[in-house]
C-alpha cells in the first residue's frame, strides 16, 4: 500500500463529503441548519441515476441530480423560512422523505427495492483503477468547490451578507439586506452541493442502491461543525475523515483488529469532533432560530 | 421637499398588536434641526411609534410625513433612503463582523466582483473623522465596548446619509463620561443640520439636550412643549398623570455597626462565560438594615458576582457566608431556606415563566409549600396569588392571567412580589427597574427601603447609577470583574464615582 495509493483512497472517499459539506457550510452560516444534508445526497444520487439511465448520459444524469437536490433545497426553504417550521424536525423530515421517495420510484421504475440497474457513469471507458478516478470530472470539481465557496463567503458581498444574516438577521434587515432572499438562495445552492456529492457516489458505483449514502451527509455535517462553520476548515475536515475511512479500510484488509471496531473509526472520529474535542465552537448565532 | 414643513409630521398614528392598543392616535411634530426629546413610561408606545416612522412596522392608520411629503406605508430602505434612520436599544449590529463591514453592510462597496474590504475601511475611517465618532473601523464589534458599538450604530446611519436621526433610550447602557461624549456628538450633529428625536424616560436627560419634548402616555401623545418652558415636574406629571415626587431621599442606614455582616463575601473568583474571572478577588460584607449599592457600567462583574452568590453560576474560589451559615457550594433551594431572596437581572430570562400565570409565578422556588402528597394545591395558590396581587398592586389582577400579558413593571412587581413576600435575611436586587415605568419604580424602591428598615441586608446591583446613589447606604464600584472603590453615601456622587466606572481611577478595595 503506497502512500500515494492512500491518498487516492482519501480523495476518493472525501469527494462527497466535500460536496456536502460546502452546502452545510453555506446553509449553516445563513443560518439555517443543514441536518437536510443526508437526504439530498440521496434525491441527488437517485437523480443522477434517473437521468443517467433514460439519457444514457453522466452528464445528463448529473444534471437530473442537481434538479433533485435543488428541488429538495427548496422544499428545505420553504419549511424552515417562509413556513417557519422548526428546522431540526424539517431536516429529519426531508431525510426520510428522501429514503422514502427514492424507494418508492426505485420499485416503480426498475422493480427492485434494493437497488437499480447499471447505468453510465465518468470515464468509464478508461478501465478503472486510479486512472478512472483521475477522468472524473466530479473529482475536480469537488476539489474545487471549498476554495470557491471560501471565497464566496469571505470575499463578496453576498457572502458578508450570508454571514450577516446567520449571525444577526435583524440587524441585517434594518440596513436593507434582503434576509429571506439571501437565505433562499443559501439554501436552495446547499441543496445541489449537497446533491452532487450523491451525484459522484452514485455514478461513481454505477448504480443506486437504497440508502447508499448511508449517513455520509452527517458526517459531512459534522466536518463543517468540526471546522467551525469555516469552508476550509471543513474542507480539510472531510479529508480528515475521509482518511480515517481509507485507514479503516486499510486495517480491515489487514485483519489486526475485530472489524467491527474498526468500521467504528469514522464515527467515533465524528462523535470526537463534534464534542468539542477541538476546542469550542461557536456556531452562528441565529443557527436555527425561525425569524420574527 | 418643503423648506417649511416640519421634518417629521405624524398624525393619529393608531397601531395594534393583537389585544395590546400601542399607540392611540399619537401624533408629533419634529421642526428640522432640532433635538426633540420623545419621552414617556415603558409601555407608553414610545419605541412603537418610532418604529412605524421608521418603516419597521406599518401603522393600522395615520399618517406620517417627512419634510412635508407623505410617505405612509413605507419600509425601512425607503426611509433609509429618504435619510431617516434609527438606533435601536438592543444594537444592531452583527458582533462577528468589522465595524467596517457593519456600517457599509447593505451598500457595500463592490469592486470586480469582490466585496472592496479596503474602500469600506476607508470611507468609515473618513467618516469617523467628519463625525468626530471615534471607532476602530478593523476592530470586530464583538470586541467593543457598548459606547463604541453605539457609535458605530450612529456611523451606520451617517454612511447612508441620515438626516432624521431616531435613538431609542441611547443612555441605558452608557457610563456617565459616554454619555456626556454622546451629547456632544448629538449635538455637532444638529449643527450640522441633522434632526434628532430622543426617546428617553430620563428627564434630567431631556432638559440636558433637547429643545422640545413630546409626552407619550397609554399610547397617545398627551403633551408637547419647549424644553426651557418646563420643568421635569411637569413633564413627570405628564408621563404619569398624576404629581411625582422627584426628590432623592438620602439613604437613612438602620444598620447597627456591632451587628455581624448578614451577607459575607470573601475574596470569591467567579469564571465568566467569555473570560475566567469575570468576578477577580472581590470581598465586602452587608449588615443587616444596610443597602449596599454596587454601581459600574455593565458587564463588569456585576452579573457574575450576584449569580453567584444567587447560586446560578459556579464559584471558582472565595467563599460566601450567609449569616454563619457558608452557602458557598450549597444548591439554590438552601440558600433560599438560609434565607437568601433573589430579584435576577433579567426577568424574562430568569424571574419569570412568561406563559406561566401570574398565580404560578409567585410561588416558584417555594411551590413545596404550596402542594400536598406531591400535588399543587390549586386553592392555597390561587390565595396567595390573590393576597400579594393586593398587597404589590399587580395590575390587571387576575391571577390566572400569563405574565406575559402584564407590562413591564408589572411583571417585575409579580418578581418583587415572590422575593420580598416571603421571609428572608439578605436581598439580591439586580437591576431591579429595569425597563419599570416610573410609578412602578416609586414602588420598588419603597419596597426596597422597608425591607432594609425592617433590618434586611439588601445588595443591590444597578446600571442607573442614579438609582444607586439614591438608594445605598454604602456604594462599591465594580470595574474589570474587581472592587476598585468603596463609598459611603455622604462621599459619594456621580463625579466622584464616574472616574471609575470607567476604570480612570481605581483604589482597590480589599
Amino acid at each position: 500500500m503506497s502512500v500515494l495509493l492512500f491518498l487516492a483512497q482519501t480523495l476518493r472517499i472525501a469527494v462527497p463529503y466535500l460536496f456536502a459539506a460546502s452546502g452545510g457550510a453555506i446553509a449553516e452560516r445563513a443560518g439555517v441548519v443543514s441536518l437536510t444534508l443526508e437526504g439530498f445526497m440521496l434525491g441527488g444520487a437517485f437523480g443522477a441515476v434517473m437521468g443517467a439511465y433514460y439519457t444514457g448520459n453522466a452528464w445528463l444524469g448529473m444534471l437530473c441530480g442537481i434538479a433533485a437536490g435543488l428541488l429538495l433545497g427548496t422544499i428545505h426553504a420553504l419549511a424552515s423560512i417562509r413556513f417557519r417550521a422548526d428546522q431540526v424536525v424539517v431536516g429529519v423530515a426531508i431525510n426520510l422523505f428522501s429514503v422514502g421517495i427514492t424507494r418508492f420510484f426505485l420499485q416503480l421504475s426498475f422493480g427492485s427495492s434494493s437497488n437499480s440497474p447499471r447505468v453510465v457513469g465518468f470515464g468509464s471507458g478508461s478501465g478503472g483503477g486510479s486512472a478512472a478516478f483521475l477522468a472524473n470530472p466530479l473529482v475536480w470539481l469537488g476539489l474545487a468547490v471549498i476554495p470557491v465557496l471560501a471565497f464566496v463567503v469571505n470575499k463578496t458581498r453576498f457572502g458578508l451578507r450570508v454571514r450577516a444574516v446567520g449571525e444577526h438577521p435583524q440587524a441585517a434587515a434594518s440596513v436593507g439586506v434582503p434576509v429571506n432572499k439571501v437565505r433562499y438562495i443559501a439554501v436552495i445552492a446547499s441543496g445541489a452541493l449537497a446533491a452532487l456529492g450523491g451525484v459522484y457516489l452514485a455514478l461513481d458505483q454505477h448504480q443506486f442502491t437504497d440508502s447508499m449514502t448511508a449517513g455520509r451527509g452527517f458526517i459531512a455535517l459534522a466536518a463543517v461543525i468540526f471546522g467551525r462553520w469555516d469552508p476550509l476548515r471543513a474542507g480539510v475536515a472531510c479529508l480528515l475523515f475521509a482518511a480515517a475511512e481509507t485507514l479503516q479500510i486499510q486495517l480491515q484488509a489487514a485483519q489486526i483488529i475485530p472489524s467491527q471496531f474498526v468500521a467504528m473509526i469514522p464515527y467515533v472520529l465524528t462523535i470526537v469532533a463534534v464534542a468539542g474535542v477541538v476546542g469550542r465552537s461557536t456556531p452562528p448565532a441565529a443557527l436555527g432560530k425561525t425569524s420574527e | 421637499m418643503n423648506d417649511s414643513a416640519p421634518a417629521i409630521r405624524l398624525t393619529a398614528i393608531d397601531k395594534h398588536f393583537g389585544a395590546v392598543h400601542a399607540n392611540r392616535g399619537a401624533s408629533l411634530v419634529v421642526r428640522d434641526g432640532e433635538i426633540h426629546a420623545l419621552v414617556g413610561e415603558n409601555g407608553a408606545g414610545k419605541s412603537t411609534l418610532m418604529k412605524i416612522l421608521s418603516g419597521m412596522m406599518p401603522t393600522d392608520s395615520g399618517t406620517i410625513e417627512v419634510h412635508g411629503r407623505d410617505v405612509t406605508g413605507w419600509d425601512t430602505s425607503e426611509a433609509i433612503d429618504a435619510g431617516v434612520g434609527m438606533v435601536h436599544q438592543h444594537f444592531m449590529l452583527v458582533p462577528t463582523l468589522t465595524v467596517a463591514e457593519n456600517v457599509v453592510l447593505g451598500r457595500e462597496p463592490v469592486s470586480a466582483g469582490r466585496f472592496d474590504r479596503v474602500r469600506a475601511v476607508r470611507d468609515v475611517e473618513s467618516l469617523c473623522k467628519q463625525s468626530g465618532l471615534d471607532v476602530p473601523a478593523d476592530r470586530l464589534v464583538a470586541d467593543l465596548s457598548v459606547g463604541e458599538a453605539q457609535r458605530v450604530e450612529i456611523l451606520k446611519l451617517l454612511y447612508r446619509g441620515a438626516r432624521v436621526l431616531l435613538l431609542d433610550e441611547p443612555t441605558a447602557v452608557l457610563s456617565p463620561p459616554e454619555v456626556a461624549e454622546l451629547w456632544k456628538v448629538l449635538r455637532r450633529l444638529r449643527d450640522g443640520g441633522a434632526t434628532i428625536v430622543l426617546i428617553t424616560h430620563k428627564l434630567d436627560e431631556v432638559m440636558a439636550v433637547s429643545e422640545n419634548v413630546t409626552v407619550m402616555r397609554a399610547g397617545a401623545t398627551v403633551e408637547q412643549m419647549r424644553t426651557r418652558d418646563t420643568s421635569p415636574e411637569k413633564i413627570a406629571k405628564a408621563m404619569v398623570g398624576r404629581d411625582v415626587d422627584l426628590t432623592v431621599r438620602a439613604g437613612r442606614s438602620a444598620s447597627d455597626p456591632t451587628a455581624s455582616a448578614a451577607l459575607d463575601v470573601r475574596h470569591l473568583v467567579v469564571r465568566g462565560a467569555r473570560v475566567d474571572r469575570a468576578v477577580h478577588d472581590v470581598s465586602f460584607r452587608v449588615a443587616p438594615g444596610e443597602i449596599l449599592g454596587i454601581a459600574g457600567v455593565e458587564g463588569n462583574g456585576q452579573t457574575e458576582l450576584l449569580e453567584a452568590i444567587a447560586g446560578i453560576r459556579a464559584v471558582t474560589s472565595g467563599e460566601i457566608l450567609l449569616g454563619a451559615a457558608d452557602i458557598t457550594n450549597r444548591s439554590v433551594h438552601t440558600r433560599g431556606e438560609a434565607g437568601l431572596s433573589h430579584i435576577p437581572e433579567d426577568r424574562h430570562r430568569r424571574g419569570l415563566i412568561l406563559d406561566y400565570s401570574i398565580a404560578d409565578n409567585l410561588i416558584f422556588g417555594q411551590q413545596h409549600q404550596f402542594t400536598s402528597n406531591g400535588i399543587l394545591l390549586r386553592d392555597a395558590i390561587l390565595d396567595h396569588a390573590r393576597s400579594r396581587i393586593i398587597e404589590y398592586d399587580i395590575r390587571p389582577t387576575d391571577p390566572s392571567l400569563p405574565a406575559r400579558a402584564l407590562s413591564g413593571g408589572n411583571q417585575q412587581k409579580i418578581v418583587i412580589a415572590r422575593e420580598m413576600g416571603r421571609a428572608f435575611d439578605v436581598l439580591l436586587a439586580a437591576q431591579p427597574t429595569r425597563g419599570v415605568d416610573v410609578g412602578a419604580i416609586e414602588f420598588i424602591h419603597a419596597e426596597i427601603r422597608k425591607a432594609r428598615d425592617a433590618g434586611k441586608a439588601v445588595l443591590l446591583v444597578s446600571a442607573e447609577l442614579k438609582e444607586v446613589l439614591t438608594l445605598s447606604d454604602r456604594i462599591g464600584v465594580m470595574y474589570g470583574g474587581r472592587l476598585v472603590a468603596m463609598f459611603s453615601r455622604a462621599e459619594a456622587s456621580e463625579e466622584v464615582i464616574g472616574p471609575f466606572m470607567t476604570g480612570a481611577k481605581r483604589e482597590l478595595v480589599a
